[in-house]
């Protein structure tokens, strides 16, 4: 019986970090098939091009780990976008300097973007409105005013600025010649220009610090602890003493503090403001919170997880295109690893039961 | 009990038919050719989709699920009809044939995602959100994959005949006609013809009546609110739970195929929109309103009728109104939350009844 | 002798139910009061009522002789009552520390600058506690969901105990229970009043509130009925009063069958109720 008792505790190993070891199988996957995959440069476009689902999924992680969940957060990002835009290209055009009117616009974009969380946790703690129906008339009303705010066009016209921010990386290094920090060095040749390597896009420090952060306190803190034991039972919190209602607002706010950081970093990166931005993001996010190990039933699920999740699916985006496969294909094969995902954390306790 | 308190009460379980009736009021005042004949089956001819797509999902959120799969396997159903249709045509078939077995074979084939929904849902205990989210994002690639992007065309052209027909024409020249559109050469002529309900309206309330009446008055409506209710017990009145959850999935995806063979008749081409499909969440909205608890156990047919034909008129209002279609966003958002806070809020009046 | 807990005139409705009727009791310190009544009588409800669970609309309470305001379950615990519930109120999710502690989580500070939760401190003095009680459990960092029912009813009890609670309350605590954990704990709630500790105990279990309880009061339809020593009376009578073929202290003259046939009926609006709220 040796061999099954090692046979079983492989499995567990494996069960318990699947999302990694996939993750890790996918990059090899497309490193060895596709064209330069596994280079520094397509490695961090994979990082940016996944920020706004990786942003999106930490937030919601937090709400679906009480029990309930945002479909709001789609929609906020081009709620918060286009105010950020507005008051952007507002002050600019009022003579303001481009510092001051980029960094109003991003204060705007994420103070602004807290209310629809307050609208949420109001709607969901306090009047008991289901989060499901709470959040969804929530991405309606917020698309309803994003598109009055920017009249259905996209806002052009930003100061140039964000563009060397969005675009911009943390570290310009020429091999034995250059070490930049921020600044993109000006005036190369076309053979330096070639030969520069640019490490970690501001845009991924922002989203990484700010992940980071919230990973600690959901982890670590007093308010995550409480966070899953509202999941986990609310009578029992509220029985232990947790102001729960109070809770669940922070816990919505939060989620909608996520959507409009990355309506911000949206902004930056494409240096426009559009309503529908981020709206076909919110289901991504959802799914990479589960196949990060989260139930949607709530008290399960970590950041790490979920950043996870969000990966596995921005390497699979980008890897199929890299590979020229059309990307329908995505759709069904997260379709697949979600359902998969959930049948691992089904079965997973029940090996560890066993034992 | 008083008076006051019988009113309300009435006004709480009714307040979306009231509110319907007002809306229609308040645009018929407000708006230029809005209360008019052509008008109403124009509404009607819109929500025929979402019409087919709330009823099915009246089933599921009655058991106390969720079937977020139907907009893309709505899309589905529609290019893989339009798609045989469209080949048969080719190959020389007679009309009649391509069209029916185009219509056919893609209901037949979308009770399938159907099918597997209810068995993820019920053998492997796959939460409903994800099973039918995962079925989503499958039943988007596949269709995506079949048509490419593009809209099939070619198809034969008698589909578009039927879904454009109407039931009866009158006409002041030629009178009174059924199902036969009268031929008219004269502009004048053309523009007095009035259109009385349109034939898919008409073949959508027959299907609605009758599954309206399986979920009131036959066993299997009565277990699936059972079940929605509280599956414990249904367990143990001996429902066959699980065999039951799958049917109430298949009959959702039934109702999203028909939406798609529907498309095909109206568009008389099969598309597929790839990258958002709203209609879920539109359904799942019309459902609510119309009475339903997404805890399952509650909800009917005729309300989820009321929900969708109160989401139309907004539509078609604010429309012929001039107001810009995003503001039909913020009006459901906050129709849909006042719709649950009046469910809370009046089940504790008539309690005390 | 100043009782420790006394609640005078409380009254609780639920819309057009009166669940608890201008009710009063007396809890003195080492007691162990037997709070009895059938499903309905509003026995539930007056404990979620002293616990903060609820909030009365009418009647005050008095702990340690002063009056005291409940509002919310922080209230109850801060004054030293302790609650343990029919349903446990245990988070499934958290393991057997985290759900000592839950809601009052020990800190400490890292790097000098956030705080964070010290698993360690909450560790050891969890292990401590369930050391003392001699509750045997596979690993204080399981889930709780993995635990037995008796298991988790010693989880629950020794967060009271650590606690340092004043007053305990304990709803229907071996519902659950085989034989033997029963007896334990029975036997922990014995030590418990040696230590001066007063219980109030809500039971269906006739013979053990027997064996633990010193005094009973029963409670019909959400007034109370009669008050009894626990030696000087029988289960006999005390199932009578109960279900109200026997007439109680308090001047309810109307005993007869129609009333008992009444409180079925209402029982489960008032089970169903508390369900919702």
């Amino acid at each position: 019986m040796m061999d099954n008792k090692n046979l079983r505790k492989i499995l567990i190993g494996i069960a318990g970090r699947w999302t990694l070891i996939f993750l890790a199988l996918e990059i090899i996957f497309f490193s060895i098939f596709g064209i330069n995959y596994f280079s520094l440069k397509n490695l961090q476009n994979i990082l940016l091009a996944s920020t706004t689902v990786l942003l999106l999924a930490t937030g919601e992680t937090f709400v679906i780990v009480t029990g309930g969940i945002d479909l709001s957060v789609g929609f906020m990002v081009g709620f918060s976008g286009v105010i950020c835009a507005k008051v952007m290209v507002t002050l600019q055009a009022a003579g303001a300097s481009q510092a001051v009117a980029i960094s109003s616009g991003i204060l705007a974009a994420l103070l602004l973007g807290l209310l629809p969380g307050l609208v949420n946790g109001l709607l969901v703690a306090k009047l008991r409105v289901p989060p499901f129906i709470a959040t969804f008339g929530m991405l309606g009303i917020a698309y309803g005013f994003a598109e009055i705010i920017c009249n259905n066009v996209p806002i052009m016209g930003l100061p140039t600025s964000v563009g060397s921010i969005g675009h911009g990386y943390l570290i310009y290094w020429l091999p034995g010649k250059i070490f930049a920090f921020l600044q993109k060095p000006e005036n190369l040749t076309r053979l330096e220009l070639q030969n520069l390597v640019s490490i970690i896009p501001n845009v991924t420090v922002i989203t990484a610090i700010v992940i980071g952060i919230f990973a600690f306190i959901l982890a670590r803190t007093k308010f995550g602890q409480h966070t899953y034991a509202i999941g986990g039972s609310m009578d029992a919190a509220e029985r232990a003493g947790i102001n729960v209602k109070r809770h669940l607002i922070k816990v919505y706010m939060i989620s909608s503090f996520f959507a409009s950081l990355a309506g911000v970093t949206y902004v930056l990166r494409f240096i426009t403001g559009r309503a529908p931005a981020g709206s076909a993001r919110l289901l991504d996010a959802v799914v990479a919170v589960v196949i990060g190990g989260a139930s949607l039933y709530g008290g399960t699920g970590t950041i790490l997880g979920t950043v996870i999740g969000a990966l596995i699916i921005g390497v699979l985006e980008i890897g199929l295109v890299n590979l020229g496969i059309p990307t329908y294909n995505l759709y069904i094969a997260v379709g697949c690893i979600l359902i998969f995902a959930v049948l691992v954390d089904q079965f997973f306790p029940e090996l560890v039961r066993k034992e | 009990m008083t008076k006051k308190r019988k009113a309300l009460s009435f006004i709480g379980r009714n307040w979306a038919l009231l509110f319907l009736i007002l809306m229609l009021m308040l645009f018929s005042i407000l708006g230029k050719n809005f209360f008019g004949l052509r008008n109403f089956s124009n509404i009607l001819l819109a929500v025929t989709t979402l019409l087919l797509l709330a009823s099915g999902e009246t089933f599921v959120i009655i058991s106390g699920g969720i079937d977020l799969s139907i907009g893309f396997v709505m899309g589905f159903v529609c290019v893989t009809s339009a798609i045989i249709m469209r080949d048969l045509h080719a190959a020389g078939f007679p009309q009649a044939v391509s069209i029916m077995a185009g219509s056919s074979i893609g209901i037949l084939l979308g009770l399938i995602p159907g099918f597997i929904n209810g068995v993820l849902i019920t053998k492997l205990r796959v939460p409903p959100f994800i099973a039918t989210l995962g079925m989503w994002g499958i039943a988007n690639g596949l269709a995506w994959r079949l048509c490419e992007g593009f809209p099939i065309a070619f198809l034969p052209p008698k589909a578009r005949d039927i879904g454009m027909a109407y039931i009866a024409y009158y006409s002041p020249k030629k009178g009174f006609s059924l199902f036969d559109r009268p031929v008219l050469t004269e502009r004048a002529d053309i523009l007095n013809l009035m259109k009385i309900i349109p034939l898919p309206v008409l073949l959508i309330a027959i299907l609605l009546v009758i599954f309206a009446f399986i979920l009131s008055k036959r066993k299997f409506g009565q277990h699936t609110y059972a079940i929605g209710g509280k599956v414990d017990a249904a367990i143990r009145a001996g429902v066959n739970v699980p065999w039951h959850l799958i049917k109430v999935y298949v009959i959702s995806s039934f109702f999203a195929a028909c939406a798609g063979v529907l498309l095909v008749f109206k568009l008389n081409m099969g598309i597929h929109t790839q990258y958002t499909s709203s209609y879920e969440l539109f359904a799942i909205a019309a459902v609510v309103i119309g009475g339903a608890s997404l805890m399952g156990g509650k909800g009917s047919i005729w309300g989820t009728v009321i929900g969708v034909l109160l989401i139309g008129t907004l539509n078609n209002g604010l429309m012929m109104m001039g107001l810009p279609i995003f503001y039909r966003y913020i009006a459901i958002g906050c129709i849909l939350i006042v719709a649950v806070l009046i469910d809370q809020l009046f089940p504790e009046l008539v309690y005390k009844e | 002798m100043e009782p420790l807990l006394e609640v005078k005139n409380i009254t609780k409705r639920f819309g057009g139910l009166t669940a608890v009727d201008n009710m009063d009791m007396e809890v003195f310190p080492g007691e162990v009061v037997g709070l009895l009544g059938d499903n309905g009588a509003g026995k539930s409800t007056l404990i979620k009522v002293i616990s903060g669970v609820y909030h009365a609309d009418a009647g005050t309470i008095f702990f340690e002789g002063k009056e005291v305001r409940i509002d919310n379950p922080m209230d109850a615990l801060r004054i030293g009552i302790e609650t343990l519930y029919q349903d446990l109120a245990l988070a499934e999710n958290l393991n057997v520390y985290a759900n000592i502690f839950l809601g009052r989580e020990k800190l400490k500070r890292f790097l000098g600058l956030i705080n964070v939760l010290d698993h360690d401190y909450m560790l050891n003095e969890s292990k401590k506690v369930l050391d003392r009680l001699e509750i045997e459990v596979p690993s204080l960092k399981n889930q709780i969901r993995t635990l037995s029912g008796g298991q988790r009813q010693a989880v629950a009890i020794s967060r009271s105990i650590y606690w340092n609670a004043k007053f305990l309350i304990m709803d229907e605590p071996t519902a659950a229970l085989g034989v033997a954990e029963q007896k334990n704990v029975l036997d922990l709630l014995k030590t418990l009043s040696s230590q001066g500790v007063p219980v109030i105990i809500i039971s269906h279990q006739l013979h053990d509130v027997f064996s633990v309880a010193t005094r009973l009061v029963i409670m019909r339809r959400g007034k109370k009925v009669a008050e009894r020593i626990t030696k000087d009376t029988t289960t006999d009578e005390i199932v009578g009063l109960i279900v109200g073929s026997l007439s109680g202290d308090y001047g309810d003259g109307n005993d007869d069958a129609k009333e008992t046939a009444q409180v079925g009926k209402e029982t489960s609006s008032v089970d169903e109720v508390q369900e919702g709220k």
